[in-house]
């Protein structure tokens, strides 16, 4: 099949960058949508271009690194899914696609489609963590977990970091990612003692670094490759709220 | 403490959910004007004098005018830094297919219930609280008669209904937005909000939408 | 002759003893120790923030734009520990045997055991950090059996075990940088190893942001980059892994042992395009349930539901009646790859074999099956758009996990004093096979728990060593010959993609040094990379400049396998037995099992680096065994 591609170029962050299109035939639909990227990447350099940069890594959906809007969606036209798990059978012949960054101030583009999500390591440095060093740890047993609630942990620590909520939210929040973290801690017993410095902290950082606010609009579930719930957010609000109402 | 868009999230919410319960009382207040006229003047002129005399009500309506005030500021506030978060735009935007037209679009729907509100307030209640209105047998001023005058004519039935449309979008997202805000979490809780959120909204959007229409209709003689 | 520096004592006392000896570093002196990590998995991410607890300075380099995105994190099935929770007989000892024993004898035992006894405190660990493991409906924690093993020690979330160990080490690696202890360095590529005196000294680093070429000096160098299994470009892993760092530390004088054992794990997808980059690992725990079948006839073109129940082959079956389907690795690897040779493959490019679960669903009911892999034929849809309830899915072997790696005595430190290499980077564990579940365990007992212990009892001789900052003409020197590289790359004048020479490698070791080897193949497969490299040198064609250019990052890791592979295949050649992963076709017995030789084999390879135009040298650690007895593994 054939492909019209128009794909965002910028050398730098200062750079401005455009639209640049390439039409690329010979695709087929068992492609990944990454490896017809590496097809096009491919054909680039023999003509002797710079390639298209973009992050990528484990190309299973697991490690987050890859992202960008496909078709003006975060991951492209399929929910719970990477994009490197997109395939190009989601596509039809002849079809026009765009392709750029994800796009958020705290986001900045380094290159093409390659950002820089340092954002999200600075949120979990602020209080992402339990603070347990190696060695403290006392028999694993001798903490009772119930099943549920280790499962909806798992829930919430399903997050890979990818970004997409802030990609696809209409006000570039980071509150699902900040949420779920909070929520992945809060929610066990060993997380719950340091529970009201962390959302506190991890708040203020998600607001220094420059993200929005959380307008509730759900969209950021709906293209979460790992479909993290917005209760989260709730449960995120409700930790730093009691933690105001609480604070000496 | 450092003030944090959540912290402004909660103004918005608390300040929100206040004037969700304003909605209610003002309503059945004009839930009276349904009445048959010769009741419905003296109840509606009573329930307005009622509404400006008392002390606690004049506190609640400080507060009411601080809650708008401070639910539009703050939403002004978080706007804008919403617009410096985003940065740059996409070239090719879809995710309008992923959320409802109107969470995405409160700001509008807000500007507009401001703009009425602003016209609502020149028309009654700068005509109630400074103009001269004529009085009714109990002596009370006649708002009354102002009331159904305006709804005389279609033009301003059409902003008042569109403007109320707007309110309802408004509402159906702001009310469990509100309570996502305040830290609602628990699934089925959040499903119940929901669902109350949504019979709120539609009633209190039909309710001050029956109302000129009724008018309309029906006192087209007066 | 090496020495592995084995502590004295009973196998069961040795790391006691170790310990209780080791010298230790009063916490004002560990403030001017600076410690280079370099990866960030596991190994990385655990060893970093152990240290940086400590007191130690702590640089902390990855190439991923995030810590939290090295390959651990895509590690499925779970983390074994001898908890013996189930109580069903499990103990270090029994641990320690079934892992020497799955290794197919050929590694060390104290560290085995080690190992083994490592194990009960990670999960103590892991589960203070808040990793959600799996647990019962009274609170306690969940195991399940894994991988040719009787007893339950697998510990697991879900199919994400791998992600949430990461977080957590990720976690404690972000408190450290918060706390000011630990400097992540991200997009951040070691190119070289900087020797002063002999000894590990600093690394020359690339920022893949700016192009930038940086020194970093510290009192010991951590090599915690992981498995090179990307040498054969079509694996499990991700597309980022490379040997880079190790390859450059070998070439400053680290040996490289166990080189050409590489474990092709049985259940992933197979390659169905030219273009393909990766091949997607399905859980293990598919064959629980599948079964694995393959047409009689060889060049069957017909759809796999189209063959008749008596013209399919259960090969596994036939073969291992006693394991059946759930064969280990290596064996049911191999057994594909017998058959796919033979003509008999399915899928579009002949390579593939049938994994069945029309018996399971006719006896168990499809939701019952549902509830089981529901997320794995979902996952299958996702990527073929085939409905794995309907027909068979196809599988078929891949390069998975690399047993080989830097050669490294008892306190995980290499032949150059102060360069440690962690996890799969090192070879030290797993001997000739690695058992599923061992992996993770590995990466994160010897990050949490060894190099602790052992970097500060190497440290303690450093303190009144000389200082060395990055003006030393060590490193300048390392970083003109990095330089260089780059600048010979993108001046190159050449008409192939550096992926291009990456394929061709992995198909040409694939086939000749993959699941089975011969004499013949190996001496071909050396003579074919030497001509490889050199159409490398000359034909390579990289664009763009050299600042961000993800084309210059992958012809330098290219650039290394070529010449990993080539000691893949010395290493390979050299090994006349088979063991393990390692399967030698003239070793064999008439119905095709692995013929080990314990009396001229039962040593550990130590190669030595002698320039690009001569042969590796080899070196031999004997390996010594007190506490087992060497049997052979038998699956029928």
């Amino acid at each position: 099949m054939k492909l019209y591609l128009k794909v965002w170029r910028q050398e730098n962050r200062e750079a401005k960058g455009d639209m640049v299109s390439y039409d690329v035939d010979g695709i087929s639909v068992h492609m990944s949508f990454l490896e017809m990227l590496d097809l096009l990447n491919e054909r680039l350099i023999q003509k002797g271009e710079r390639v298209i940069e973009f992050d990528h890594d484990c190309r299973e959906g697991i490690c987050g690194a890859c992202g960008m809007m496909i078709n003006g969606r975060a991951h492209g036209p399929l929910t719970g899914t990477t994009t490197c798990q997109l395939h190009m059978r989601s596509f039809k012949d002849g079809e026009t696609v765009y392709i750029e960054p994800f796009r958020a101030a705290a986001f900045p583009v380094l290159r093409d489609l390659k950002i820089d999500r340092s954002a999200f390591d600075h949120i979990i440095q602020s209080g992402g963590y339990i603070s347990a060093s190696t060695g403290q740890a006392p028999e694993s047993n001798s903490i009772p977990i119930a099943h549920e609630v280790t499962e909806a942990a798992f829930d919430a620590a399903a997050c890979i970091g990818c970004g997409a909520c802030v990609a696809t939210c209409k006000n570039s929040s980071a509150a699902l990612f900040t949420s779920a973290k909070v929520s992945h801690l809060v929610l066990l017993p060993q997380g719950k003692l340091e529970a009201a410095n962390r959302v506190i902290k991890m708040v203020n950082q998600m607001d220094a670094e420059g993200f929005g606010h959380c307008s509730n609009t759900e969209a950021c579930e709906v293209e979460c490759p790992q479909e993290i719930s917005v209760l989260h957010i709730g449960r995120m609000n409700y930790q730093y709220n009691k933690a105001l109402v609480l604070r000496k | 403490m450092k003030q944090t868009t959540l912290t402004y999230k909660l103004v918005m919410a608390a300040t929100g959910l206040f004037l969700c319960f304003f909605l209610v009382i003002h309503l059945l207040g004009n839930l009276q004007l349904l009445l048959p006229e010769s009741e419905a003047r003296e109840q509606f002129n009573w329930y307005s004098h009622l509404l400006s005399g008392n002390i606690l009500i004049k506190i609640i309506s400080y507060v009411l005018y601080l809650s708008l005030i401070g639910h539009a500021f703050y939403a002004l506030v978080i706007t804008k830094k919403n617009i410096k978060a985003n940065g740059s735009s996409y070239v090719y935007d879809k995710r309008s297919q992923v959320s409802s037209w109107n969470s995405r679009n409160m700001g509008i729907l807000g500007t507009i219930i401001l703009i009425f509100l602003i016209i609502h307030f020149k028309d009654y209640w700068y005509e109630y609280k400074f103009g001269s209105l004529p009085l009714d047998a109990k002596g009370n001023k006649d708002l009354y008669s102002i009331v159904i005058s305006s709804f005389q004519q279609g033009w301003y039935i059409i902003i008042y209904e569109l403007s109320f449309l707007a309110l309802g979008f408004h509402l159906l997202h702001g009310f469990f937005s509100a309570s996502r805000t305040l830290g609602l979490y628990h699934p089925k809780y959040a499903r119940v909000v929901r669902f109350f959120g949504w019979v709120y909204s539609i009633l209190i959007t039909l309710g001050f939408m029956l109302i000129p229409i009724y008018i309309y209709f029906n006192l087209n003689a007066l | 002759m090496i020495d592995a520096k084995i502590p004295v004592g009973q196998l069961a006392d040795k790391w006691k003893n170790y310990k209780d000896n080791s010298k230790l570093i009063n916490p004002a002196n560990r403030k001017k120790l600076d410690i280079i990590v370099v990866g960030t998995g596991l190994a990385g991410s655990s060893c970093a923030a152990t240290l940086a607890e400590q007191g130690y300075n702590v640089k902390s380099f990855c190439f991923q734009d995030s810590a939290r995105r090295a390959h651990s994190v895509a590690a499925q099935g779970g983390v074994n520990a001898a908890k013996n929770y189930k109580n069903d007989g499990d103990s270090v000892y029994r641990m320690f045997y079934d892992t020497i024993k799955g290794g197919d004898f050929r590694s060390r035992e104290a560290n085995v055991y080690r190992l083994a006894e490592c194990s009960l405190s990670l999960i103590d660990q892991a589960v203070a950090q808040g990793v959600p493991f799996a647990r019962e409906y009274g609170g306690y924690l969940n195991n399940r059996s894994f991988g040719g093993v009787q007893v339950s020690r697998t510990f697991y979330a879900r199919g994400q075990t791998g992600q949430q160990l990461m977080m957590g080490a990720y976690q404690a690696l972000m408190r450290q940088v918060s706390e000011g202890k630990v400097q992540t360095y991200t997009r951040h590529e070691m190119l070289d190893l900087v020797l002063v005196d002999g000894k590990a000294r600093g690394i020359i680093a690339r920022n893949l942001e700016t192009g930038e070429i940086e020194r970093y000096a510290a009192n010991a160098v951590v090599l915690a980059t992981g498995g090179y299994g990307k040498v054969y470009y079509l694996s499990t892993l991700a597309m980022g892994c490379n040997s880079s760092a190790i390859w450059r530390a070998h070439k400053k004088g680290a040996y490289m042992s166990g080189v050409s054992w590489i474990q092709f794990h049985p259940t992933c997808l197979p390659q169905i395009g030219e273009t393909q980059s990766k091949l997607t690992l399905m859980s293990e725990s598919l064959r629980n349930d599948g079964r694995i079948w393959v047409p009689k006839k060889a060049g069957d073109e017909r759809i796999p539901n189209n063959i008749p129940e008596e013209e399919r082959d259960y090969y596994l079956e036939r073969r291992y009646p006693t394991f059946g389907n759930l064969s280990p690795r290596d064996i049911s690897s191999r057994a594909a790859k017998e058959r796919i040779d033979a003509g008999c493959g399915v899928g579009p490019m002949k390579n593939a074999v049938c994994l069945d679960f029309s018996k399971a669903i006719k006896e168990q009911g499809r939701d019952k099956i549902e509830e089981k892999y529901g997320n794995l034929f979902r996952m299958y849809d996702k990527i073929n758009g085939v409905d794995a309830y309907k027909e068979p899915m196809l599988i078929s072997p891949a390069a998975h996990f690399t047993m080989g790696g830097l050669w490294v005595d008892y306190d995980l430190m290499t032949t150059i004093p102060g360069l440690f290499a962690l996890g799969e980077a090192n070879f030290s564990d797993h001997g000739a096979n690695r058992l599923g579940a061992n992996s993770l365990l590995q990466s994160c007992v010897d990050g949490y728990f060894i190099a602790p212990y052992t970097i500060p009892n190497y440290l303690s001789g450093e303190l009144k060593a000389e200082k060395v900052t990055t003006d030393h003409s060590a490193f300048e020197e390392a970083e003109n010959t990095v330089r260089e590289q780059l600048s010979r790359f993108l001046s190159l004048k050449g008409h192939l993609s550096a992926d291009h020479f990456h394929k061709t490698l992995g198909k040409l070791l694939y086939d000749k040094c993959g699941l089975s080897r011969t004499e013949e193949s190996l001496k071909q497969a050396i003579l074919d990379i030497k001509a490889l490299k050199k159409s490398f040198d000359q034909e390579l064609k990289i664009t763009g400049d050299d600042q961000v250019n993800s084309e210059l990052e992958k012809a330098g890791r290219v650039s290394d396998f070529l010449e990993l592979g080539e000691l893949m295949c010395y290493d390979a050649l050299q090994r006349e037995e088979s063991c393990g992963a390692h399967f030698r076709e003239e070793y064999q017995t008439p119905d095709g099992e692995a013929v080990r030789n314990d009396k001229d084999f039962c040593f550990v390879s130590a190669w030595e680096w002698k320039g690009e135009a001569e042969e590796p040298e080899l070196h031999k650690e004997p390996l010594v065994f007190e506490s087992v007895k060497l049997t052979v593994r038998s699956y029928k």
